[in-house]
């Protein structure tokens, strides 16, 4: 039993606060999040020099071989520097399903790129109807030719905008919710026949719908065994999950941080309102609640990495999910609650904190939908 | 970061865990899975049974009967004994007096009171609380007068758990009314409960308990090598033994085992055609509760792991472990009322018997007994301020 992080681990978090704190401060990341694409090209080159995109590959796929665990300091960094770059998406989801999926060529085709920081990627999954229910995927694919014709709809896809490929989840057997007949499909997100509407996202990350009319891809396109993608799908929607736990908790820390500040330097009635014990005790609380999900943080990574089986790894993660979700309304509400009509404020970070934890407690599953799953599994 | 225990920490814990289960009497067993009171006999018995081992003051210096076992090891024991179901060790006499003793005794002192304490020869209980000293405890007004080669002791002390049962009590009292601060003039006595002038009057909680009693101090003569430490220097005592060992106030074995049998026993409750267990308000209530329970006891070993890699005792930010811990306790005890709906209504006192069935009828007032656990040993509120201050500087 131990908690320690490697000094490589170490090394690695400290080096992308160091960055963020000298190139993404408060004031830039507003500039990025007004700019046209919502993210910043040099930003992204940064992370992949300093071996961001490369962390969680295999070796034998041009990374460093990490898991969740060695990812945990990194997310921790980026929540509490609100990163809106696509690096769970590429990374985490689209990535990481071409590493676990795909056929040696599809992985050269694209890893090597996405490892240099040149190709982006988004996964296309949540659907009108599907809510959280991984397994309900009614956008079509049926053989064409030679190779396949997708058609249907997805929506919310995060970092579809600035994605170069996407990896889309389509029914190829089946009924819209069978755990069956699901396969995953690398489609180019320029070609004819897919349709994006983009906008922004609560959290000031760019997402689109996108519409499949038609669209031809040939057979190498087909990531996997045909219509057995579900057991992929949720190890990298559970992995990406243990990612969202840590960022959680770095955004928890720059809320709570901020808002200790705050408490110690706002004065009414002649003093600082954190001598209001009405005040402290609810920023212990929230103190409280961020180590209570930090612990749950490890508990996620950890099983990410080392879980005996599917349900042991799913039951674990909804576990923290619960506890995150939870922390996050918490923070979120208290750190502006406390900060008073400032908190309600664009200019100050904590209202963006609040955001992204707002999004958080939902994405991947909310406080329900995991007490459902960690109960079925307990 | 590896969350698993070593194989030697598992060996450890298989160790204790297969000793406990050959040398738990299944009665005392019976009366604590089944909530009953533990009376004097009970308590010493299995305080007994441990000090033969070896393992009832692993925190101890060697020589004085500890086991040299790290802070995981002792923790791992801990939660075993709570998972197990053991009697409670009364802390007043090993985990409190015994500490101070060792800290701040003189070696009469040492040498009459440890192999006592350790042998569980005299039943110690605690004299801080009074009736207007609760969370402000250093407003004590129990006064010791020095009289020759004594000290005259007046006054009355409150909340005295199983004060009933205690062979001597340990105080702090004012022996200086004049001193600047009011820290300054109190000073920690070791009081023999059978000297005349001491009565102790039961407080019988909601529960039908008794556990807690006042107890009043008329011109009680003590002798004065039974000071411990200086004079008027109590409170340097006091607030050592609050900062010394609160690692096991998360209670996470014993939680664990009250979460298990929850589970098994709302399992068994069926109505309209299911269990309590499906039905889906109740079950998130329980799965809730759970994982917080998974969340203290991760954050229990991180402060475990701290320690050991530090050496160092934990910070003040430790009082988590005792919201958390409680707040959990206490959720178990309501839903385990809840879970039998209206025949939580019959009353089992703590230690009588009912004409309902006993289990059911001691659910209630085992809910009402357990609000006692966010209110003792520095309540809810005082940890939050603690928190507030040591930790965030407010």
């Amino acid at each position: 039993m131990n908690f320690d992080q490697t000094e490589e681990q170490q090394l690695l978090a400290d080096s992308v606060r160091k960055f963020l704190a000298r190139d993404y401060d408060f004031e830039r990341r507003k500039k990025i999040v007004a700019s046209a694409e919502g993210y910043s090209e040099p930003v992204w080159a940064m992370f992949a020099e300093m071996g961001l995109t490369s962390l969680p590959f295999a070796a034998d796929d041009g990374g460093f071989g990490g898991g969740a665990v060695d990812m945990m300091g990194v997310m921790e960094a980026i929540g509490e520097g609100l990163v809106v770059e696509p690096f769970l998406a590429t990374t985490a989801l689209g990535g990481r399903l071409i590493a676990r999926t795909g056929s040696a060529a599809q992985k050269k085709a694209i890893l090597p790129a996405l490892i240099e920081g040149r190709l982006k990627l988004a996964f296309a999954q949540t659907e009108r109807g599907s809510r959280y229910d991984l397994a309900h995927v009614a956008t079509q694919a049926k053989r064409a030719g030679g190779g396949w014709q997708l058609d249907g709809e997805k929506c919310v896809v995060l970092g579809a905008p600035c994605a170069d490929k996407l990896v889309v989840s389509a029914r190829t057997a089946g009924n819209t919710a069978d755990e069956k007949g699901i396969s995953l499909l690398l489609v180019d997100r320029e070609a004819p026949g897919v349709v994006l509407k983009s906008y922004r996202t609560l959290d000031e990350q760019r997402a689109a719908d996108i519409e499949f009319k038609g669209v031809k891809v040939g057979a190498d396109a087909l990531l996997g065994a045909e219509g057995g993608a579900l057991a992929a799908i949720e190890e990298a929607v559970d992995f990406a999950t243990a990612l969202i736990c840590s960022e959680a908790v770095g955004v928890m820390k720059s809320a709570n941080d901020t808002t200790l500040e705050y408490l110690k330097t706002r004065k009414q009635f002649g003093v600082p309102i954190g001598t209001f014990q009405a005040l402290q005790h609810r920023m212990v609380d929230m103190f409280v609640a961020t180590e209570q999900a930090r612990s749950m943080a490890c508990l996620a990574a950890s099983k990410a990495d080392t879980a005996e089986n599917a349900d042991d790894r799913k039951r674990a993660v909804s576990a923290a999910k619960i506890r995150i979700a939870e922390a996050c309304r918490h923070v979120a509400q208290e750190s502006v609650q406390l900060h008073g009509g400032m908190g309600m404020t664009e200019e100050l970070k904590v209202s963006h904190s609040f955001r992204r934890l707002t999004m958080i407690a939902q994405q991947f599953g909310d406080l329900e939908y995991h007490l459902e799953r960690f109960s079925r599994l307990s | 970061m590896d969350l698993n225990y070593s194989t030697e920490e598992l060996a450890f814990r298989d160790e204790v865990r297969g000793w406990l289960a050959s040398n738990l009497p299944a009665d005392l067993r019976d009366k604590v899975a089944e909530y009953k009171e533990l009376d004097r006999e009970d308590l010493l018995r299995w305080h007994k049974i441990l000090a033969k081992k070896g393992w009832v003051a692993p925190a101890w210096p060697k020589e004085f009967g500890g086991t040299d076992w790290n802070v995981v090891q002792r923790y791992i024991f801990e939660e075993e004994c709570g998972f197990a179901g053991t009697p409670p060790l009364i802390p007043f006499g090993l985990a409190m007096c015994g500490p101070v003793l060792l800290r701040f005794g003189s070696d009469a002192q040492k040498k009459r009171f440890l192999p006592r304490i350790y042998n569980g020869d005299d039943f110690w209980c605690q004299g801080y609380s009074e009736p207007g000293s609760g969370s402000d405890l250093a407003s004590l007004k129990t006064k010791a007068m020095r009289e020759g080669d004594h000290y005259v002791v007046n006054g009355q002390k409150t909340w005295t758990t199983l004060g009933h049962y205690g062979d001597w009590i340990f105080c702090l009292v004012r022996t200086d009314s004049g001193a600047s601060k009011r820290q300054e003039g109190i000073s920690f006595l070791l009081i023999d409960m059978k000297t005349p002038g001491i009565t102790v009057r039961p407080l019988i909680l909601m529960d039908g308990g008794h556990e807690v009693n006042e107890v009043f101090f008329d011109d009680v003569k003590v002798p004065v090598e039974n000071l411990v430490y200086e004079e008027n220097k109590g409170w340097t005592v006091a607030k050592y033994l609050l900062g010394h060992e609160r690692m096991n106030t998360g209670r996470i074995g014993g939680s664990k085992r009250e979460l298990a049998k929850l589970k098994e026993f709302a399992g068994n409750q069926v109505f309209g055609g299911k269990t309590l267990m499906q039905d889906v308000r109740f079950r998130d209530k329980v799965a809730r509760v759970e994982v917080e329970l998974m969340a203290l006891e991760i954050t229990n070993l991180r402060f475990l792991d701290q320690m050991r890699r530090t050496r160092q005792p934990p910070g003040a930010d430790v009082s988590m472990l005792k919201i958390k811990g409680t707040e959990i306790q206490q959720a178990l005890t309501e839903l385990m009322m809840q879970a039998v709906g209206p025949l939580a209504q019959p009353f089992r006192p703590t230690n009588g018997s009912s004409d309902f069935d006993d289990f059911t009828a001691g659910l209630a007032p085992r809910y009402c007994n357990f609000r006692k656990t966010t209110i003792y040993a520095g309540s809810n509120e005082i940890q939050r301020n603690i928190i507030a201050k040591m930790t965030l500087g407010l």
